[in-house]
């Protein structure tokens, strides 16, 4: 396959698929946990229905609790920069609001392209360095699986690839973007059907554990 | 070949040194020859045998030959194409039917094995090539005859080069590019549409004097083709800085910002637009505000619309056919597991209720 084939592919039915999948993923599994038996909970409400903790807590999760701090902080804010560079990259390029424009009608203005750059080779760096953390740290290394592995591998492709693209590394620069956007399908497919899936559950999970708490009266 | 030199033509034709001195500098200046090579090829030039092109038109619009005709820079155009070489070509030459046929017989017989066979167009093969026939030959026959005899084959513009419009999808004739048919002596890709006539003539010229010059993977001469649009684009630097012309009319259009999003495919095309410009230098199309259609790469004119950002899907398949699908199907596939899941659920409810009535066992 030559370069242009490779990037009619991906952008063609290999996008297709990869957006089906992801929808259909994300569908199986909010339709599967909404539509799940909940526990009925006897106890009084403490403090009204949980509603207002549960939001709370979406918030003050996303920060260690000061007991934690010294301990994990500098790997919370490693995990801020790939996080935040991820987002930078994906919303603020140009090409890529042309893809979110297509797919939902919605855009905003771009970035610099050296501005884009910058937050993608730094969340590449965090990324590596999250990558490092995680095998070298005996709790972290028992606690992952064959998903942590594959999930990093799937985040990190896009961002090589298409820093690669921007810097017209590699040759052939239509198989080099064509790999990018290839790579980018694969992680929409794989989206739901792994723990990147927490893009999206994360505010549901909070939110629900949030709740059950405040509902008991535990400071969230 | 005949054994007349290139100079002796020019000569012939009362053309001066100086003038043709004047034709090399232009022709080594769009080829991006160094110094050393420049003055080289001018040397060759004035030994070099006067080459036999033989031009060959099939399924085309002649907007090549016209792109050709039409150049502004009609020292280098005409030298090759009236004054030194053109031995054949069914629409520029004034003799039709059997006269014609006869005089490309008596070109390519004179110069069996050694001419440059120009193509122009691509080569139908459905319907045993019934959809285009030369003098009740088809297109296929008489292309594999006359390359026959060629010393290199040059297919010109981007139907004879990938195919091109006939070869767009459903591609009714069975369209292929002269490549697929000429297998066995060198076939040079000057692929656009139509491309440029500088590309044209500096690419035979250059053949004339050094032979067959550097290609890239898809046969296309590195001289011309080496770079992208985008490589070389002047509104690279807005594409940098995210400035993008959102509609042809805007004010990012009035300022010459990056035409990206509105379809441009500069950044996957390689062509010499930027740097040798059309119309004797004048612009290019972006320069006249309007996105690049990639149009000297293959298939083209399947790239999912010359309007659509290089970004974003080419629509394979109906959007609205794929998201309700996969919604139906997941939120199926959710009940249905729900379901299950609830079921097991009340079991194990059930288990755990009636395990709560049973007597318990005074001795346990
Ligand atoms: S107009 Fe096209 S070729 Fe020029 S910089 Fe923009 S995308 Fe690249």
């Amino acid at each position: 396959m030559n370069g242009a084939s490779v990037l009619d592919f991906a952008r063609g039915p290999v996008f297709e698929i990869a957006l089906a999948m992801l929808i259909f993923g994300i569908a199986w599994r909010l339709v599967g946990i909404f539509a799940l038996r909940r526990p009925v909970d006897y106890s009084e409400p403490r403090a009204g229905t949980g509603w207002g903790s549960g939001l709370r807590m979406i918030v003050s999760r996303s920060w260690p609790r000061r007991e934690f701090r010294e301990r994990v902080l500098h790997w919370d804010i490693v995990s801020y920069i790939f996080h935040v560079g991820y987002a930078v990259a994906i919303l603020g390029y140009v090409p890529h609001i042309m893809l979110i424009r297509n797919l939902t009608g919605l855009q905003w203005p771009g970035l610099p392209g050296g501005v884009i750059a910058f937050a993608a080779g730094l969340s590449a760096g965090a990324l590596l360095a999250l990558l490092g953390h995680r095998l070298t740290s005996p709790v972290l290394r028992r606690l992952s699986n064959f998903d942590d592995y594959f999930s990093w591998l799937l985040a990190f492709t896009p961002l090589v690839t298409g820093l690669m693209a921007y810097y017209g590394i590699g040759g052939n620069y239509q198989m080099v973007l064509g790999l990018h956007i290839l790579a980018g399908d694969i992680l929409f497919a794989w989206l739901p059907f792994g723990k990147i899936m927490h893009v999206i559950l994360l505010a549901f999970s909070r939110g629900t554990t949030g709740a059950a708490y405040g509902r008991r009266g535990a400071p969230i | 070949m005949t054994d007349e030199t290139i100079r002796d033509v020019l000569t012939r034709r009362g053309l001066s040194r100086r003038a043709f001195l004047q034709v090399c500098a232009s022709v080594t200046a769009a080829l991006a020859l160094s110094p050393a090579e420049a003055a080289d090829m001018t040397k060759r030039l004035e030994t070099a045998e006067r080459p036999t092109v033989i031009y060959l038109s099939y399924q085309e619009c002649t907007g090549c030959l016209e792109s050709l005709t039409r150049s502004f820079s009609p020292g280098i155009a005409s030298l090759i194409f009236n004054d030194i070489s053109l031995a054949y070509n069914d629409t520029l030459q004034a003799a039709a039917g059997q006269a014609a046929e006869t005089a490309k017989d008596t070109a390519m017989k004179n110069a069996w094995g050694k001419y440059v066979l120009v193509v122009d167009g691509s080569v139908p093969l459905a319907q045993n090539g019934a959809y285009c026939a030369v003098a009740g030959r088809s297109a296929v026959s008489d292309l594999k005859r006359a390359a026959g005899g060629a010393a290199a084959v040059v297919a010109v513009g981007t139907c004879a080069a990938f195919g091109g419009l006939p070869y767009a999808a459903p591609n009714p004739t069975g369209a292929v590019p002269v490549s697929e048919i000429v297998r066995d002596r060198p076939v040079i890709n000057i692929s656009g549409c139509p491309p440029i006539a500088e590309v044209i003539t500096g690419v035979i010229l250059y053949y004339t004097t050094f032979g067959v010059p550097a290609l890239d993977h898809l046969h296309r001469p590195m001289n011309f083709y080496g770079n992208t649009i985008h490589d070389r684009c002047y509104r690279r630097p807005f594409y940098d800085r995210g400035m993008f012309a959102k509609t042809f009319d805007d004010e990012g259009a009035r300022q010459g910002w990056c035409l990206f999003e509105l379809g441009c495919k500069g950044p996957i095309t390689h062509n010499a637009c930027p740097t040798t410009k059309w119309n004797g230098g004048t612009s290019y199309p972006i320069e006249s505000g309007h996105p690049c259609l990639g149009c000297s790469e293959p298939g083209f004119w399947d790239k999912g619309g010359f309007y659509k950002a290089l970004s974003t899907p080419t629509g394979h398949w109906s959007r609205t056919g794929v998201v309700s699908g996969a919604v139906a199907a997941g939120v199926a596939a959710g009940l249905s597991t729900a379901a299950v899941a609830r079921a097991r659920q009340g079991r194990a409810q059930k288990k755990a209720a009636s395990a709560d009535s049973e007597p318990k066992n005074p001795t346990s």
